[in-house]
């Protein structure tokens, strides 16, 4: 902790550690400084002078955005003079902007709306023609008006210090100054939308969003992004039971204001055409739609005949359903169906290394732990491309931090730009050649993907300081939680021992075409594709037809994460809620359908609500009795290590990331047209 | 080569071997004291005495702020391990201003020689010359004269056998007159768009690739080399007080001799104009001087007398500037000049802060429908108040630069913008 330096500002007195800006030590007290251009967390600009405050002894106005405090200084933030300032700088900046904010998209939650109302004056004293540039369009996603900009250059820092992407920049100067894409006229970027949501004005408009509703129109909903494991906070523009926008001005959850494309735009999936809506039966060898009594009771039925005479049920699950409906759904398997034959695609070996780091606790690293450590050891995997939010949280650490940061991977990838080591390797070997400077690493934050798994794990972590904290990446939205979960053959909720393991995901797939499974339960998950037939009673749930769903005797049509309620647990162990955006049309939760089948089949389970299912897993699931107060609050409670070694039986080969890129999302990004939409060029691969 | 007769009353103290026979060459050079303020700095002299002489030379930048050099070399910290670098501003881009083209067109090797001997005071081991974009003839110039320095051992590796170190290059600027600023300079020496720096930290701590730089207009280097052979005292004496040594003025505009001239520190306006410039043309009344550029605030014919030092200039609200000095003659129209100088402030801006970017465009086009006769009343209090709101809220000088001369005009010759207004056409222009 720095010195703690006293000034005064507007009378008030102030004491805020030597460095504070000026602009933030008045936040302190109370004092709004406004300014268009600083921007917390982004390099300094001083451009936008709104910022103009009053020094005692200066012989002018000074820009307290780039002001340290000092002992003793005087500031006075409204007087005559700084008034005259700001209104000056607003006048200046609406010279030329084209005050079209009727149908500007930014209206009502414009900050140069809100500086004038604030700030600025009633009339214009511009007689003058204005400057006028027509509109482009960069991208699928992102629209440039140069008319209304403001020149505040947060786009150009968010790409090229938030994003490391750097597709931004400045052309012309004076008046004609106009900020430009990196392709001449169009942009070739991670399309993140991050420039949109720092846009003051309604320069940058998306292409998702523009002419469609006025801010207030829209209700808002804390969600979590559907997508990656990285279990961003979206918060959802609702109207008419449609999603308009998704983003996260609030800053508030594990990713403050970040978002990739996934989150911001890649909603659009709800609305795709293919979206089921109805149950449909298999009749004639063919899928027809149905009632939901009449699917209910047909699988209910069959169910409950294998069960009867002993026959053998394979349950799969999901990486992107909640923990209620993973829990839920193992529980009903192992209680009452009486199967102990249930899996789901492991994408990151996050069971070895919770048995490697017995008896170490507080070894599992938190989103803020990126942002925070000294140092970050990236092994075999490509950050920017498939955990944004990570890569985004280790570049703000390099930048506000100096963290270093060493990447052990075979391909080129964002993080090595800057890297204090980089080794073109994979997994452990490349590893093992800097163990030396590694070792002198107190605070190192070691994230690894699925090039190391197995009994590499726990060789990894032999190898590395005995401080280290890790992040075993995973794959989709809820990977981790479907481990916590136990939607494994060999362990229960909470990583217990299963008595009796049952056949893995590979044996229940060959299994099914084999026909050797009486029937077999596909809960949100494709793991059927590329199968040449199936001989065994299939049951899907699902939000598209699929390739598994297509070769299924009953589908069921699944609402997707927006639509629905309870939580999910990141790929750092983080739990947070998910709160229903909208109403399914058709289909129905998950949970809704597990729930509809225990009761046809006269099984007594709780209720298939997710705050019952949610507090029967605080209570049973080791690690799981999380704050109550601060998962409803919208925060992320990490989920405690199980701190002891785990029984099971390690199935190393079966551990597969899918190498998703930013642009894609395993079977749901198939129906992300926006995704689908911004793919420059031929698809992005991102190489094993 | 040179672009105007000498005058008698010229001081000829940096421009002494203009006019010598192949005055570019280094043979001329080292048949003229040459490199010898070099050899003393190297051999007698210790860095810090270097920077000292300096100091008691009274040298204040040419640039156009005037600040003292040697101070601003003293605030380079030597004894820091980082890399030092010296910079020269050879982006000439004043309005006015045609001083150091002479400089590098003439005597090349005397820029060198002052840059080498700030390297000695700085222990830098690397320079640059940065050349305004328009300048490209020069680089031949002083390219050829590196070369030859490096020939003769003057640059490159043990200079003079010393141990001295030193390399130097010439960069071209793209034709912004913001890279003048220094740390916009800088900047653009980086291969950034050229748009100021936030300072503190000022550029001899924290300037070219992040390292401590001594930063000085060609004239200011130029400098150097005379007051090392002949001390810093001699050079102060030359001028008055605090104001040490000679300055080029670049007389332009309604004089019968224009020209570069070097004269000393404090020479009278009034004289520059009457006896070096050969009075007014066709006999015209004086009307007005812009005394340093066309940032700096007009000077009506009542202060003509004024002697022309940094801080006369200062008492009466204006600025000695770059040394550019332009004459006004009494059928000037006045509207127009304040035009004229803020067109080019608006092409220049940077568009880097609000004010400067919004302001110079919003002044120009003011002026431009004034100056056609489409301006009201209460155009003129606005031009003024325009420019007052950019006034010393800008990022960077430029606004101020922009303003001061526009607020001046405004101020002085009000009655020449009431004579533009309702419909009437220029009064000047017949």
């Amino acid at each position: 902790m720095s010195e703690l330096v006293k000034l005064t500002i507007d009378g008030k007195p102030v004491e805020a550690p030597a460095g504070t800006l000026v602009i933030n030590a008045a936040r302190q007290v109370g004092i709004e400084i406004p300014a268009f251009c600083y921007y917390e967390g982004l390099a300094l600009q001083a451009a936008c002078r709104m910022c103009l405050v009053e020094v005692e002894k200066a012989p002018k106005l000074l820009t307290a955005c780039t002001l340290p405090v000092a002992k003793d200084m005087v500031v006075r933030t409204e007087t005559p003079q700084v008034a005259a300032a700001r209104k000056a700088m607003l006048e200046f900046l609406l010279t030329n902007h084209p005050l079209d904010c009727p149908v500007c998209d930014k209206g009502g939650e414009c900050e140069l709306q809100d500086m004038t109302f604030r700030y600025g004056a009633g009339e214009s004293r511009f007689r003058e023609e204005k400057l006028h540039v027509v509109e482009q369009q960069w991208s699928p996603v992102v629209y440039f008006d140069a008319p209304r900009c403001i020149l505040c250059f947060r786009c150009v820092r968010i790409c090229d210090e938030g994003m490391g992407v750097r597709a931004l920049g400045v052309v012309n100067r004076g008046a004609h100054s106009e900020i430009a894409p990196n392709m001449a006229n169009h942009l070739e970027c991670d399309e993140c939308g991050m420039c949109i949501d720092i846009c003051p004005v309604g320069a940058l408009t998306s292409g998702a969003y523009r002419y469609q509703t006025r801010p207030w129109e829209m209700q808002y909903v804390g969600a979590v992004c559907a997508h990656c494991a990285d279990g961003c906070k979206t918060t959802l523009s609702v109207r008419n039971n449609q999603i308009l926008r998704g983003n996260n001005r609030d800053r508030s959850g594990i990713n403050g204001e970040f978002l990739c494309i996934k989150g911001r735009y890649a909603y659009d999936f709800l609305e795709h055409e293919e979206r089921l809506r109805t149950p449909l039966v298999r009749r004639d060898g063919k899928l027809q739609p149905a009632g939901w009594k009449e699917a209910i009771a047909l699988v209910a039925e069959r169910f409950r005949g294998v069960k009867e005479r002993g026959g053998s049920i394979g349950v799969i699950g999901s990486t992107r359903t909640t923990n209620e409906e993973n829990y839920y759904l193992q529980k009903l398997a192992r209680a009452h169906l009486g199967t102990n034959h249930i899996d789901h695609h492991q994408t990151g070996d996050v069971v070895s290394l919770l048995d490697g780091l017995a008896g170490r606790p507080g070894r599992l690293a938190t989103t803020a732990d990126l942002y925070n450590a000294a140092a970050v050891l990236i092994v075999g995997a490509d950050l920017s491309q498939q955990h944004p939010l990570l890569a985004f949280q280790i570049r703000a650490n390099v930048r506000h931090h100096g963290a270093r940061v060493y990447v052990v991977h075979p391909h080129p990838t964002r993080e090595e730009h800057g890297a204090a080591r980089l080794v073109r390797a994979r997994g452990l070997a490349g590893v093992e050649s800097i163990r030396e400077v590694l070792a002198g690493e107190t605070d190192l934050v070691v994230v690894f993907g699925d090039h190391i798994k197995g009994p590499d794990v726990e060789r990894l972590v032999s190898m590395l300081p005995e401080s280290a904290r890790y992040v075993a990446l995973v794959d989709y939205v809820n990977s981790r939680g479907a481990l916590d979960m136990g939607l494994l053959p060999d362990l229960l909720p909470g990583y217990a021992p299963a008595p009796h393991p049952g056949l893995s995901l590979q044996e229940m797939i060959t299994a099914t075409e084999q026909g050797t499974l009486d029937a077999l339960w596909v809960v949100g998950a494709n793991p059927l594709e590329g199968v040449a037939g199936c001989r065994t009673f299939l049951v899907v749930q699902e939000l598209f037809l699929t390739e598994t769903a297509r070769l299924a005797d009953v589908v069921f049509p699944a609402a997707a994460a927006y639509e629905k309620s309870g939580s999910f647990t990141n790929v750092c162990g983080e739990v947070q809620r998910l709160k229903q955006a909208l109403a399914p049309s058709g289909a129905k939760p998950d949970l809704e359908i597990m729930g509809l089948l225990a009761r046809q089949m006269g099984f007594e389970l709780a209720p298939p609500l997710p705050e019952a299912v949610f507090d029967e897993i605080r209570r049973v699931v080791r690690g799981y009795d999380i704050p109550y107060a601060t998962f409803v609050s919208g925060g992320a409670a990490q989920a405690t290590s199980v701190n002891g070694h785990i029984t099971h039986c390690s199935r190393p080969e079966a551990i597969q990331s899918s190498r998703d890129s930013m642009f894609t999302s395993g079977s749901l990004g198939r129906y992300c047209r926006v995704l689908q939409a911004v793919i420059e060029k031929d698809l992005v691969e991102v190489p094993e | 080569m040179i672009y105007n007769e000498p005058h008698p009353l010229e001081v000829r103290v940096l421009t002494r071997r203009f006019g010598l026979p192949h005055s570019a060459s280094i043979d001329t050079y080292l048949a003229h004291d040459g490199y010898k303020a070099i050899r003393k700095a190297l051999t007698e002299m210790t860095p810090e005495q270097v920077i000292e002489e300096v100091k008691a030379s009274a040298l204040r930048g040419r640039g156009g702020a005037g600040f003292p050099a040697g101070m601003k070399w003293g605030f380079v910290p030597r004894q820091s391990p980082k890399p030092k670098y010296v910079v020269v501003n050879a982006d000439e881009s004043e309005p006015g201003t045609c001083k150091d083209r002479l400089l590098m067109e003439n005597d090349p090797h005397q820029l060198l020689e002052g840059a080498l001997i700030a390297a000695r005071a700085v222990d830098a081991r690397s320079g640059y010359i940065y050349v305004r974009g328009e300048y490209r003839y020069l680089i031949e110039i002083l390219d050829r004269a590196i070369a030859e320095a490096y020939q003769h051992g003057y640059l490159g590796k043990n200079i003079l056998g010393t141990g001295l170190d030193f390399d130097l290059y010439t960069h071209t600027g793209a034709g912004a007159y913001e890279c003048g600023e220094e740390s916009a300079l800088l900047e653009s020496l980086e291969g950034k768009r050229g748009i100021p720096r936030i300072r503190p930290p000022f550029p001899a701590v924290v300037g070219a690739f992040q390292f401590p730089t001594v930063l000085n207009n060609v004239e200011t280097f130029c400098a150097v080399p005379w007051i090392i052979l002949n001390g810093g005292a001699a050079f102060a004496e030359l001028g008055t007080k605090k104001n040490g040594g000679t300055r080029l003025f670049c007389l332009s505009g309604h004089v019968n001799r224009p020209g570069v001239y070097e004269l000393p520190m404090g020479f009278p306006l009034r004289r520059m104009i009457e006896e070096v410039g050969g009075g007014m043309r066709d006999g015209k009344k004086l009307k007005a001087v812009i005394p340093g550029g066309s940032s700096c605030p007009v000077l009506g014919a009542d202060q003509a007398d004024i002697p022309m030092d940094f801080d006369s200039l200062q008492q009466v609200g204006s600025m000695l500037g770059s040394g550019g000095v332009v004459v006004m003659d009494e059928d000037t129209c006045m509207v127009k000049v304040a035009l004229r100088i803020m067109r080019f402030y608006a092409h220049e801006s940077c568009g880097w802060c609000i004010p400067c970017r919004e302001g110079t465009m919003w002044l120009q086009k003011m002026l431009a429908r004034f100056h056609a006769g489409g301006g009201i009343q209460s155009d003129i209090d606005l031009i003024g108040e325009v420019a007052q709101n950019m006034l010393g809220k800008t990022f960077c000088p430029f606004g101020d630069a922009a303003a001061m001369p526009t607020i001046s005009l405004v101020k002085r010759f009000r009655q020449e913008f009431e004579d533009h207004l309702d419909g009437k056409p220029c009064p000047y222009e017949r």
